[in-house]
């Protein structure tokens, strides 16, 4: 692997080594390397492109890392990731996508996850995608994730776009069973011409149920973010959706959080907050010795961490 | 130490400061009282650079510091704590007790500034400066972080509002042990008798104005004296009397 293709590692999966327990690295739409261990195991789909993560019931304090990375422009790399996971295992896996593009054409990796976790199963799912390249070619990522979560089965979801990405639509569709658990943590930052979209769907139909999105974003210079939630209580569950966007420059951000309880034990919240820097914040780290740039840099960087 | 030469200050045709003359010397603990609305918080603001005076001169350290930047001043050595302090949503406490130390602070000095202010470091460290803590929380936040500073000159604006009685005294003995340690002044705006009691000088600001200004055990006993027993009712009164 050469410098770039290291460094894009680095940046979405914190990889600088080969990683360890079971991998799978994706580079220009091949695969550039692969392990599986005794309860993880990864095969490649026979129909399509992409790859069945499948982890055994009961496996403990193991990960899979599997990263894609695009160096090439004028490629779309579309993919099909179904992740199975065996009841009461509990483990952390590690996506995301880094595109380089050196040229003036559109390098794009619209990867669909499926997440199937059996009962009481645990997962961390890290995600996180970025962009660099000195072409002019767009960079564009579209993720789709589809969690299907079974009885008590729970999954804590971070994705991060750290920057770089001309558009992105990014799609979470989530189905919840009985007394199963979903907390998202989304982080955004769009600067220039960017666009981004992202879509929540979750449909809490299993009793006890409940969900928790909070989504942090920044919209710098002239770029454009929207923010779709609709979150449905069948049933007796709990969700809350909170949507807090700082916007900078000529950035515009559009928030649509819908709540829909259809089942009188249902309880949803949602709370969404867009606006400029507040002064008194930026004149507070002023008064402990940082520039109006600086204070402006911790305040965005806290926000986002 | 600081020296304000006849600072006037006006907005929305209110004379807010008439012609203020102010000199603080320095290792003192100087505590300013007066009415409310007499320009107390004016005056700190104006110290510290976020108001900037219509007219008139601020001198610290010998240096001309009226045009300069809240940063600036900062960077010379005056802090001040906000009388309402600032939520950050994503910075959390040990950023900035961070911030506030101009460095990486050792983790065992950050708990050190939290357990003066009575807050245990292991809870409280890694939190979120945001709407999930308290007034009063935020407030001994705020001045921990003006402790880790240490500024040569430090402003508290109103510093007890807010904390709970139980910590009261614990509150007057972090001003003492902030004296002792850093040997910088320290400028408390402040109503309460216990806090005027710890100052070495008393300012008096009425209307604008520098009423007083001298050793506390001077003005101490003026300022009580200045104050007229509030008058009873008189219970004859008809309760409905005065209503419109």
């Amino acid at each position: 692997m050469d410098k770039i293709e290291k460094n894009l590692l680095k940046q979405i999966a914190d990889i600088e080594k080969t990683p360890m327990g079971a991998y799978n690295i994706r580079e220009n739409g091949k695969l550039a390397g692969r392990n599986t261990t005794a309860n993880i195991d990864i095969v490649t789909k026979k129909d399509k492109p992409g790859i069945d993560i499948i982890i055994k019931p009961n496996t403990k304090n193991e990960s899979v890392h599997i990263p894609v990375i695009l160096t090439q422009g004028g490629l779309n790399d579309l993919v099909y990731n179904d992740f199975y996971i065996g009841e009461n295992a509990d483990v952390v896996i590690v996506a995301g996508c880094g595109i380089h593009n050196s040229t003036c054409n559109t390098a794009e990796h619209d990867g669909i996850h499926t997440f199937h976790l059996a009962k009481g199963a645990k997962i961390k799912y890290i995600e996180k995608h970025y962009g660099e390249g000195e072409g002019t070619g767009d960079r564009i990522l579209n993720p789709q994730t589809i969690i299907n979560l079974d009885e008590n089965a729970s999954m804590e979801m971070e994705s991060v776009q750290i920057k770089g990405v001309t558009s992105t639509i990014r799609e979470t569709f989530a189905n919840m069973g009985k007394g199963s658990s979903l907390v998202i943590s989304e982080r955004i930052m769009t600067t220039g011409k960017q666009t981004a979209k992202t879509i929540f769907d979750v449909n809490l139909n299993g009793e006890d149920s409940s969900v928790h999105v909070a989504s942090r974003s920044v919209a710098e210079d002239d770029s454009l973010q929207e923010f779709v939630s609709n979150v449905k209580g069948n049933t007796k569950c709990f969700g809350h959706v909170e949507c807090d966007a700082i916007i900078m420059g000529n950035g515009r951000v559009i928030s649509d959080p819908k709540i829909e309880a259809n089942d009188v034990d249902a309880s949803l919240i949602h709370e969404a907050a867009i606006g400029k820097i507040a002064g008194e914040q930026l004149i507070k780290l002023m008064t402990l010795g940082l520039t109006e740039k600086e204070a402006e840099e911790q305040i965005i960087n806290g926000f986002l961490k | 130490m600081l020296e304000l030469k006849d600072i006037c200050f006006s907005r929305d045709n209110k004379n807010i400061l008439k012609n203020v003359n102010l000199t603080i010397d320095n290792n003192k603990m100087i505590v300013i009282t007066g009415p409310n609305g007499s320009g107390k918080s004016t005056l700190a603001k104006i110290i510290m650079g976020i108001e900037n005076p219509d007219s008139g001169k601020i001198i610290f350290d010998g240096k001309d510091i009226t045009k300069l930047s809240i940063t600036e001043r900062a960077k010379m050595g005056i802090g001040f704590a906000f009388q309402q302090p600032v939520r950050f949503k994503g910075l959390t406490v040990k950023d900035l007790i961070e911030i506030s130390a101009g460095n990486s602070i050792k983790v065992c000095d950050a708990c050190d500034v939290l357990a003066d202010v009575g807050l245990c470091a292991q809870e409280y460290l890694n939190r979120e400066v945001n709407s999930g803590l308290s007034g009063g929380e935020l407030k001994r936040i705020e001045i921990a972080m003006l402790a880790a500073k240490k500024s040569k000159l430090t402003i508290f604006d109103e510093p007890e509002a807010g904390i709970d009685l139980w910590s009261f005294n614990n509150l007057i003995s972090v001003f003492e042990k902030m004296h002792d340690d850093i040997h910088g002044s320290i400028v408390i705006i402040s109503h309460q008798e216990r806090i005027l009691n710890i100052a070495d000088e008393i300012v008096l600001i009425t209307n604008g104005k520098v009423e007083k200004h001298g050793p506390r055990e001077e003005v101490l006993p003026q300022i009580f004296n200045k104050v007229k027993p509030c008058h009873k009712i008189d219970k004859n009164q008809k309760c409905n009397e005065g209503r419109a």
